[in-house]
């Protein structure tokens, strides 16, 4: 049974449709990287899966079940957590009582205070400080912290590397790729598809609301990668 | 001397004024939500804990306590029955339900009180004082209430610190949409925060009820002293609404002595404004809320 | 007002001269708005002319009336328009009541003359309230104005020269002949009502109607763009004072006493809301029909008091939250009727090209980083 399974799934704002029929299967352990230019239509297909946007036609089943009519915090409690684009750290909180906010709902797990602070190092002398002045890098690590806190079976990332800078970002795709070896299944939405590619065992590249392509990283020829992010 | 006197007096009115103010700057936090019917609410419960007391033969502790309660309930089904519903569109929408609703509960009062002046019987406690030297004297019952006001905004201030449900209320405030995305049910959080609130004005409008008369329209007044007080002190700051009181009550009570009684609201009024023109964000403004 | 087959005029658009993309013409007014206009007319002139057929009670129970028109309208144009809600326009009512006293008794002008001082008087003390106001939003600048009001009143009712909280009687009009007193308040009453509705309109029109969508949209949006939004709202908030000043000079002058308790009552911003979420927020049809509404809801029910006011505080509850668009919402959501012609609309020239085509314009901006 796969983890995922999106169906035809049609979004809307308003009158304008962000996403058009669009079908994928993500397996248990995969890391699965969504590609596309920015307006795409991937953040809505993550707010989707979480629940923040609901799908006029189709159908979401996570593990089997349809999730549809679930709202986004059951949704958490389901083993669904995501990373919002541009972090959204709770500023006023300290990064300790961040990550405590991430484990609200209790799910039982290997993830805890403890091993998110293993997994980002840079975290731990930060612990006492508000979210809010920490550092775009630093502030991204708290947020793959804070979603691992609820010990998620599918952990949605969106843009993760957006606006940050290089080193920081190898560092946090380096981490990663421990996630799969915890049990943890990855969505990754990125614009930058350079690093993307060296983690993921399956891409998907939209375009306008569709999926333009689709296939392992090491069987796309980069030609027709750019074909299908920009259209041409 | 005398001025003294007055000061410590305006001091522990203060402490009234934060009663009825920091439920309101709660609200205001964690939901966005400004509640015109808070003043009405804390009326509410006094004549509820007046009816108790009248018709259900209870003593005046039970009452309260009962009533408080009572409140505490209310302010959740209220939140999640009624108000959920205005927030998130635009500002209007609350602001007119929160306002029909102060028309309903001072109107329903009326109706079921008339528009007679009420007092709640407190005891000795209420006429008694400590003396200190020969021209200072401060009453035990304004003493009380200022006691209970710090006791009460320290016990919240250490709940939204120290407790998981705190960390909550303070995570929603902060961004709503992140933490419905830790699993936080936004509508039970916004709906917890209005029974707390409502809570801590039941306290207030019986507080208020024992240390003076009261009528079905004393709600508008107290209304505006809450907000002039969560103004002064800063808007999201829970130990700002307790210097916002102080400082409101010391202008009421000082002005009083200067000019008479006639004056006293209008000076409270005058240096809140003189404090937004000046100080717009308050003294303790977060940075965070906008 | 007519609902009949003019509504099929709708797609005959006038062109508009500012009309500046080629395909595209930016239309306000169509051939239905003429029948408005002629139809309005039509109400205008009867009304003018009820005093000399109508009995002295109907024409002072028309002068309540009007004074709710201008009420109305004012507040929507506060909240409807400009997001301003405000619950201490009784403010700038009680402001007005007392102006004309002052203008008519103290200073000697004509009492009907004093009506427009008393405007003025208001919008000069507006000015410097509206940027203190300001820096207050939302639930918060509504008690703000709610503060000022009570300022004002409980000055008002501790000055001797005002009479205190007993008020005074504005002797000067009571001393006009009967017939000039009463006939002369309603034709001026009309006016005002007439003239809350034109101002609107004209308000809406003009640049600041452009930059209140803007704002009423995105606040920070239209401020980065360009849009004045502190001049925008400052227009706004003193003409409203304005209006409400006329409007309570006029209550004043149909009721000869003026009393702080009853000129600065909350209740006034209670019918203000009341007829605006039942009309409808954010239109010049709503205001005017819940106005309609709510007068005859008051001669047939304000005798029963608190019941009564227990019903509109229920009925504004659900109306908000349940019909957040008013009666006059139904009207539009229904038959998309417009009798007041301020909506700028997109029309294409070439009526051949499908209407979707328009939402094809907002391009995606492109990616901001190389794929590999």
């Amino acid at each position: 049974m796969s983890i995922l399974e999106v169906r035809d799934v049609d979004v809307f704002y308003g009158d304008f449709q962000a996403l058009f029929s669009i079908s994928f299967t993500i397996e248990e352990g995969q890391t699965f990287a969504v590609i596309g230019a920015n307006g795409a239509g991937k953040s809505t297909m993550l707010r989707t899966i979480a629940g923040l946007s609901r799908p006029r036609s189709g159908q979401i089943l996570f593990e089997g079940e349809p999730v549809d009519h679930i709202s986004a915090h059951k949704r958490v409690a389901m083993g669904i957590s995501m990373v919002p684009e541009g972090r959204r750290v709770f500023p006023s909180l300290s990064v300790n009582e961040n990550l405590q906010v991430g484990g609200y709902g209790g799910r039982k797990g290997d993830w805890n205070l403890e091993s998110v602070y293993e997994l980002f190092a840079l975290l731990k002398p930060l612990a006492k400080r508000q979210a809010g002045s920490l550092s775009g890098g630093e502030q991204q690590a708290l947020a793959i912290g804070r979603a691992l806190m609820s010990n998620p079976r599918l952990v949605l990332l969106d843009e993760v590397s957006l606006g940050l800078a290089p080193v920081i970002i190898k560092r946090i795709y380096e981490a990663m790729v421990e996630l799969p070896s915890r049990g943890t299944t990855i969505l990754v939405v990125e614009q930058d598809v350079q690093h993307v590619l060296t983690v993921s065992d399956h891409v998907a590249c939209f375009l306008e609301g569709r999926i333009s392509l689709e296939g392992a990283p090491a069987e796309l020829k980069s030609d027709d990668i750019t074909a299908a992010y920009f259209g041409m | 001397m005398n001025w003294v006197n007055v000061a410590v007096q305006g001091i522990l009115l203060g402490g009234l004024y934060a009663l009825f103010a920091v439920g309101l700057a709660l609200v205001f936090g964690v939901m966005r939500l400004v509640n015109l019917a808070h003043g009405d609410l804390g009326i509410l419960a006094a004549f509820v804990t007046l009816g108790l007391i009248t018709h259900a033969h209870l003593g005046l502790t039970w009452a309260a306590l009962l009533t408080i309660v009572v409140m505490f309930c209310a302010g959740y089904v209220l939140q999640r029955g009624l108000l959920n519903f205005t927030l998130g569109t635009d500002d209007t929408r609350p602001i007119v339900v929160t306002f029909g609703l102060a028309i309903i509960i001072q109107n329903t009062l009326l109706l079921a009180f008339s528009a007679d002046e009420q007092g709640l019987e407190g005891g000795r406690i209420t006429t008694a004082s400590i003396h200190l030297g020969h021209q200072l004297a401060i009453g035990w019952y304004p003493l009380l209430v200022f006691i209970v006001a710090v006791a009460i905004i320290a016990g919240l201030q250490l709940f939204l610190n120290r407790t998981k449900m705190g960390r909550a209320f303070r995570a929603t405030s902060d961004d709503r949409e992140a933490a419905e995305l830790m699993g936080m049910n936004n509508r039970h959080i916004y709906s917890l925060a209005m029974a707390v609130s409502l809570a801590i004005v039941a306290v207030a409008g019986i507080a208020l009820a024992i240390r003076t008369t009261f009528d079905p329209t004393s709600g508008s007044f107290n209304l505006i002293f809450a907000f002039e007080a969560v103004i002064i002190g800063g808007i999201g700051s829970i130990w700002g609404t307790l210097v916002g009181g102080v400082i409101l009550g010391l202008a009421q009570t000082l002005g009083a002595q200067a000019f008479g009684s006639g004056w006293a609201i209008l000076c409270g009024d005058v240096v809140f404004l003189v404090i937004l023109a000046l100080r717009p964000r308050g003294f303790f403004a977060r940075t965070v809320t906008a | 007002m007519s609902t009949d087959g003019s509504l099929s005029a709708g797609g005959q658009a006038e062109p508009d001269a500012r009309a500046a993309i080629p395909g595209f013409r930016v239309a306000r007014s169509t051939r239905m708005h003429l029948y408005v206009l002629v139809v309005s007319l039509i109400i205008v002139v009867s009304l003018v002319s009820v005093p000399f057929w109508a009995q002295v009670g109907t024409t002072r129970t028309l002068i309540t009336l009007f004074g709710l028109i201008a009420l109305a309208q004012m507040w929507n144009l506060l909240a409807g328009f400009a997001g301003l809600i405000s619950v201490g326009q009784q403010a700038y009512i009680g402001i007005g009541a007392y102006g004309v006293w002052l203008f008519a008794d103290e200073f000697h002008l004509h009492p009907f003359i004093a009506v427009a001082a008393a405007g003025a008087l208001a919008a000069i003390i507006a000015l410097p309230i509206a940027p203190l106001l300001f820096r207050l939003r939302g639930g918060y600048f509504a008690i703000g104005t709610w503060v000022f009001a009570e300022v004002i009143r409980i000055t008002v009712s501790n000055i001797q020269a005002t009479g205190g909280g007993s008020g005074k009687t504005i002797v000067s009009a009571a001393l006009l002949p009967i017939d000039t007193r009463i006939y002369g308040t309603y034709w001026v009453g009309l006016g005002v009502a007439v003239g809350s509705i034109l101002i609107v309109y004209l308000l809406l029109r003009s640049k600041v109607g452009l930059a209140l969508t803007a704002i009423r949209d995105n606040d920070l949006a239209a401020q980065s763009s360009g849009v004045n939004v502190f001049r925008s709202k400052l227009i706004v908030y003193v003409v409203a004072a304005f209006g409400c000043s006329a409007m309570g000079a006029v209550v004043a002058l149909n009721l000869l006493r003026i009393q702080p308790a009853a000129s600065f009552s909350v209740n006034w911003t209670a019918f203000a809301i009341f007829i605006v979420v039942i009309g409808g927020l954010g239109s010049i049809e709503g205001p005017i029909l819940g106005a309609v509404l709510y007068f005859v809801l008051q001669q047939t029910l304000s005798q029963y008091g608190s019941t009564y006011f227990l019903l509109l505080g229920l009925l504004a509850v659900i109306m908000a939250t349940k019909v957040p668009r008013g009666l006059w919402g139904l009207v539009v959501a229904r038959w998309d009727l417009h009798l007041f012609p301020v909506r700028r609309g997109l029309v294409m020239s070439e009526p051949s090209a499908p209407p979707g085509q328009a939402a094809a314009v907002a391009k995606e901006p492109g990616p901001t980083a190389k794929p590999a």
